[in-house]
């Protein structure tokens, strides 16, 4: 089942334009700090722990489900979650290319890219 | 420094439309503003602070101010903290009272998002483009229910705690709005009608979620010079916490929510313990959000939450922690989609012994409203408010 929802575009800003450039190219790239090594979410250009500049560090794109929810209320029920990347931060993103009922917390999911209405593809995760 | 007992909530108005298509969001201000004066035995013209969010119409306080035609004002305040603001706001009136910034502070609330037809809890909204997080969780379809749904599982996932006892919270709710003649929803729900009800998210039902209505409500909170001459029963604010939670560059618990903060400093401020309070007016947008907020407040640990609240124990006179008793954000309104005045006001209500007396709590002295405004599932607003009765 893929999304049938129509993904907006994201905003892409001057901070995090490096972001979408790698996920034209479909590389999923985590903002990772220079100064204290950790990587945070969502990304910013400051880290959030010590104030350092980041770098964009090419990530895995393996993760664990740390929550998610089932959007049954919409036209085209979609997936919410949360996921926990192995380099550390927990991100808010979709699960696609799932069967609804046989999701559960602790699961192993891999990275997608997924195609927005007019921007850069968005970062999503299917079960791994 | 302390804001212990240097101030009162001495004038408290409901709106009491649910439904209001035939007024403005600034009349409706102006109707709660003359309401909770009338209550107070006040008038404009003893107003000299005033306090508003982000449902007052134009840029901060500004327009309201001119509309509502307050003349002296020599403080204002409008503070954006979601559904959270007014109790936060109740505590800021107090600050100011005591730094004497002003003596009489005016609180409005009011808004009509069932009129205006908006699908506030299920609809992705993009608030400002420039919030830095937009490009990363806007495309998600983040909505208010299945944000407030991931915490719910993830709750469920930790805790075991169980759709079951969630539902008790909407029972409860359900029990002391059926004696609210303005309730919208009067009628008395049972576990299994809310397990039964439609999901909206996983694992929220329909009966999970709070109602869309119109209206608003008002707060006057004065100096204890000016409370002592007027009619009612004092009720003094003795402390209050706010905080924002948020998602802290990736590394959070969803169970927790800036309760946990914001009740301590409240309680510490206040003096007293959670076992003290006789009456809570506990947020609840969400079944979910009254169950993190009971345990993050302490009273029970984190994680019993669901054990807590089932079996009636936040029914009045049934169980030992009433709860809501105009029948909450659940069952009774949530005007502007924003909860926290009518938790104060039904607070104040109890301390006055004012409730219905199907609800009306004995020897109600002690009393805390709790607010969690914006989203729970990425970054909310917390307030904590505790009154007592002289
Ligand atoms: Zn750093």
């Amino acid at each position: 089942m893929a999304v049938a929802r129509k993904i907006p575009s994201p905003i892409v800003n001057i901070e995090t334009e490096p972001f979408w450039k790698a996920a034209r190219e479909r590389r999923f790239v985590v903002p990772t700090c220079s100064t204290c090594g950790r990587a945070h979410w969502y990304p910013r250009a400051i880290c959030p722990f010590c104030g350092g500049n980041i770098a964009w560090h090419d990530a895995s794109g393996r993760g664990t489900i740390y929550t998610y929810s089932v959007m049954r209320r919409a036209k085209e029920p979609y997936v919410i979650a949360y996921v926990t990347l192995a380099e550390g931060p927990t991100m808010l993103t979709n699960l696609v290319e799932c069967d609804l009922d046989a999701l559960r917390i602790g699961q192993p999911v891999g990275v997608v890219f997924v195609e927005t209405e007019n921007g850069p593809p968005v970062p999503m995760f299917k079960p791994a | 420094m302390t804001i212990k007992g240097k101030a009162y909530i001495a004038g408290v108005f409901e709106h009491p439309t649910r439904h209001a298509p035939d007024k403005s969001v600034a009349q409706l201000h102006a109707e709660v503003a003359l309401g909770a004066l009338a209550d107070a035995g006040l008038t404009r013209d003893d107003v000299d602070g005033y306090f508003c969010a982000g449902d007052a119409p134009g840029p901060g306080p500004a327009s309201m101010a001119e509309y509502l035609h307050l003349t002296k004002l020599r403080h204002v305040d409008s503070t954006e903290l979601g559904g959270a603001s007014y109790v936060a706001l109740a505590g800021h009136a107090a600050a100011a009272i005591a730094l004497d910034k002003c003596n009489v502070a005016l609180i409005t609330l009011a808004g009509r998002p069932r009129s205006e037809g908006v699908a506030t809890g299920t609809t992705p909204r993009l608030r400002d483009p420039n919030q830095p997080e937009a490009a990363f969780e806007f495309p998600c379809g983040l909505t208010t229910a299945n944000g407030y749904a991931m915490c719910a599982m993830r709750h469920m996932y930790q805790y075991g705690t169980t759709s079951e006892q969630l539902a008790w919270i909407k029972v409860a709710a359900s029990h002391h709005a059926q004696h609210n003649p303005h309730a919208m929803l009067p009628e008395v729900v049972t576990v299994a009608d809310v397990v039964n009800s439609p999901v909206i998210a996983d694992p929220l039902h329909r009966l999970d979620c709070c109602v869309i209505s119109d209206g608003g409500g008002a707060l006057v909170v004065v100096k204890p010079e000016i409370a002592k001459s007027l009619h009612w029963p004092p009720v003094r604010i003795i402390g209050a916490g706010e905080t924002v939670k948020h998602l802290a560059g990736g590394s959070f618990d969803l169970t927790i929510s800036g309760a946990a903060r914001s009740g301590p400093a409240a309680f510490a401020e206040a003096g007293v313990k959670p076992a003290d309070i006789k009456y809570v007016s506990i947020y609840d947008s969400f079944t979910i959000t009254v169950l993190i907020q009971i345990e993050d407040l302490g009273f029970c640990e984190k994680g019993m939450g669901g054990k807590f609240v089932a079996d009636g124990n936040l029914i009045s006179g049934v169980g030992k922690l009433p709860f809501n008793t105009d029948g909450g954000g659940l069952c009774n309104n949530h005007p502007a989609n924003r909860g926290g005045m009518t938790k104060v006001i039904e607070a104040v209500r109890q301390l006055r012994g004012e409730a219905h007396p199907a609800v009306q709590v004995k020897n109600c002295d002690l009393a805390l409203a709790q607010g969690t405004g914006m989203q729970l599932g990425t970054r909310h607003c917390s307030a904590t408010l505790i009154m007592e009765r002289e």
